[in-house]
């Protein structure tokens, strides 16, 4: 073992210093007692205060949440299916296609995503709101679920699923009773992708929107265009906590999945 | 049966949503702009019948594209979006590589901890991310009062509202891109093979630039890849960071959409954007897939 450098320290230092400090700032001010952001005159929490009363904030959250739930659940079940399509289902016609679509929509712009999917609502008349930004959530966040899914299903023992069938299973049974609890993890983790992903996207809601639904990043971008503002620095703390909190306890949650997981099977190995 | 069911919708889902909405821009940017509900035409009218359709379609042209090449706005617009994106990925590359370096020749049991520290903002809003650099950059912002302070500058520097400002928002946003393939790159890295390096007198520089870094070359490439695909269509940062001079071509799309309501040229401007982005797209999943041979 080498020893570990002053130079990959300072790297180490000014590369997480980088990364954290602007978001430290940013909750720092947001108990700033003026309102200009960069000026400190006490400590205060009127700004959260504020927020909470603020009526249209709170619709545009809870537009957001239900736009996230339903699109991430939609998401996750179509993109698991369509993981299954690119590992299981082998050859047939326009297989190529299909992954391409899978694909495509991980590189594309999302000004052109955004476009394309308004240009196509409005061609079939269909009226624009959270029905509309749950479609096009939907179609963005499937891929990326199929993506983390299929990595997961490369990388299992497809013996487990045949032995399952031999035993007599359907295979739907197979499905839910063997591959569906080994792939669980990437599963949840599909879903909180997408969840977050639906939960962060400006662009894409922006253009599939109509006057009746208005997102929280549709809102907070409208209100910075203008400049800093306390109030947004407040939301991002909320925001910025949640997910902290968010993360920290779904790795530890899966830490402890995976040292269970190991139990069982040194278990399994030493019944045999 | 049920193989047919289970391909059939998520397939029908993605043609429906995916491909047909591309038929669509691609034909609206043939179209000509029109004072109607939607505004552009010809209008497919299948109750017309053959000669309908016939009419609709002789009636598509590429003048929207030849609008295109004869205003600056636009190719300046590509070519500006392009440096950008150029410039902002080598930039990344500066500050992830070095980061990257120091995780994977961090202790074993600092590593998932380092890890997960740089996946975590990303899991942040990347518009909140953006914004925080609002507050940093701006002539009263911390940073010019901190230079103030220090008396490195007399009058505040004006970051904000620059290029600059967006190349500091694009390093700060896609920085984790670049360092998770780095890492991975560098963690599969045999240390045994630095020490052959120096033992047969290789300066450690020259350790590092013989041996590790064309080692760690499919994480750089991939890593560059992932920051400038989605740079060049980038909207949030410019709009938010850029200036009036900052001309990026996912800006220029929205204005001409939203504002203009030029929907046959925004429908060109985006064919076009992706007619660019299918190069780096191709030259990454073929750097990609040779990883994936190497590998496997």
């Amino acid at each position: 073992m080498r020893r570990f450098s002053w130079f990959n320290t300072v790297s180490l230092t000014l590369g997480f210093a980088f990364l954290y400090l602007p978001m430290v700032l940013l909750v720092f001010y947001s108990f700033n007692e003026s309102r200009l952001v960069t000026v400190w005159a006490g400590f205060s929490t009127k700004w959260y205060g504020e927020l909470l009363r603020d009526q249209a904030f709170l619709d545009a959250a809870w537009v957001t949440v239900k736009v996230a739930v339903f699109s991430s659940t939609l998401a996750t079940v179509l993109g698991t299916m369509a993981a299954y399509v690119l590992v299981r289902a082998g050859r047939f016609h326009g297989r190529t296609l299909f992954s391409g679509m899978i694909y495509a929509p991980l590189v594309m712009p999302e000004v052109i995503t955004g476009l394309a999917l308004l240009l196509l609502f409005i061609g079939i008349n269909l009226d624009r709101g959270v029905f509309t930004i749950v479609l096009a959530h939907t179609t963005f966040a499937m891929c990326y679920v199929s993506v983390v899914v299929s990595s997961r299903l490369t990388t299992f023992d497809k013996s487990l699923e045949e032995a399952a069938l031999d035993l007599g299973c359907s295979p739907f049974e197979a499905f839910r009773l063997v591959t569906l609890p080994i792939i669980a993890p990437a599963v949840i983790s599909g879903w909180l992708l997408a969840f977050t992903l639906s939960l962060d996207d400006l662009v894409i809601a922006s253009f599939t929107t109509g006057p009746s639904a208005t997102t929280l990043p549709i809102k907070i971008f409208s209100a910075v265009r203008l400049g800093v503002s306390p109030q947004i620095n407040a939301l991002s703390t909320i925001m910025i906590a949640i997910v902290t909190v968010g993360v920290i306890t779904a790795s530890i949650l899966s830490k402890r999945a995976a040292v269970a997981q190991r139990r069982d099977e040194q278990a399994a190995i030493r019944a045999e | 049966m049920r193989r047919f069911v289970l391909i059939a919708i998520p397939y029908l889902w993605l043609l429906a949503l995916f491909l047909v909405p591309f038929l669509i821009v691609l034909k609206i940017s043939l179209s000509d702009i029109a004072l109607s509900r939607p505004p552009y035409a010809p209008q497919l009218d299948l109750a017309a019948g053959w000669e309908g359709l016939k009419s609709f379609f002789s009636e598509l042209d590429f003048e929207n594209f030849t609008f295109l090449t004869t205003d600056d706005l636009y190719w300046k617009a590509y070519l500006s979006s392009l440096k950008i994106a150029a410039i902002s990925t080598a930039l990344t590359l500066c500050v992830g590589y070095p980061v990257a370096y120091a995780m994977a020749r961090a202790p074993e049991e600092w590593r998932p901890t380092l890890l997960m520290l740089v996946i975590l903002p990303f899991w942040t809003s990347f518009l909140i991310r953006v914004y925080s650099w609002m507050g940093i950059l701006s002539n009263e912002g911390v940073l010019n009062q901190v230079l103030l302070w220090l008396g490195i500058i007399d009058t505040p520097l004006q970051i904000m509202n620059t290029t600059t400002a967006v190349y500091i928002g694009v390093v700060y946003t896609y920085l984790p891109f670049m360092i998770l393939p780095i890492y991975s790159a560098l963690e599969k890295l045999d240390g045994s093979l630095l020490e052959a390096a120096e033992d047969l007198g290789c300066s450690r520089l020259e350790a590092f630039w013989l041996v590790t870094w064309p080692l760690s070359r499919n994480g750089i490439i991939a890593g560059c890849f992932l920051v400038f695909i989605p740079t060049l269509g980038e909207f949030v940062i410019p709009s938010l960071l850029g200036g009036s001079d900052t001309l990026m071509i996912g800006k220029v799309l929205w204005e001409e959409f939203f504002s203009n309501r030029d929907w046959p040229v925004a429908s060109a401007v985006a064919v076009v954007l992706l007619l660019i982005l299918i190069i780096p797209i191709i030259l990454f999943q073929r750097n990609e897939q040779k990883q994936r041979e190497a590998e496997g």
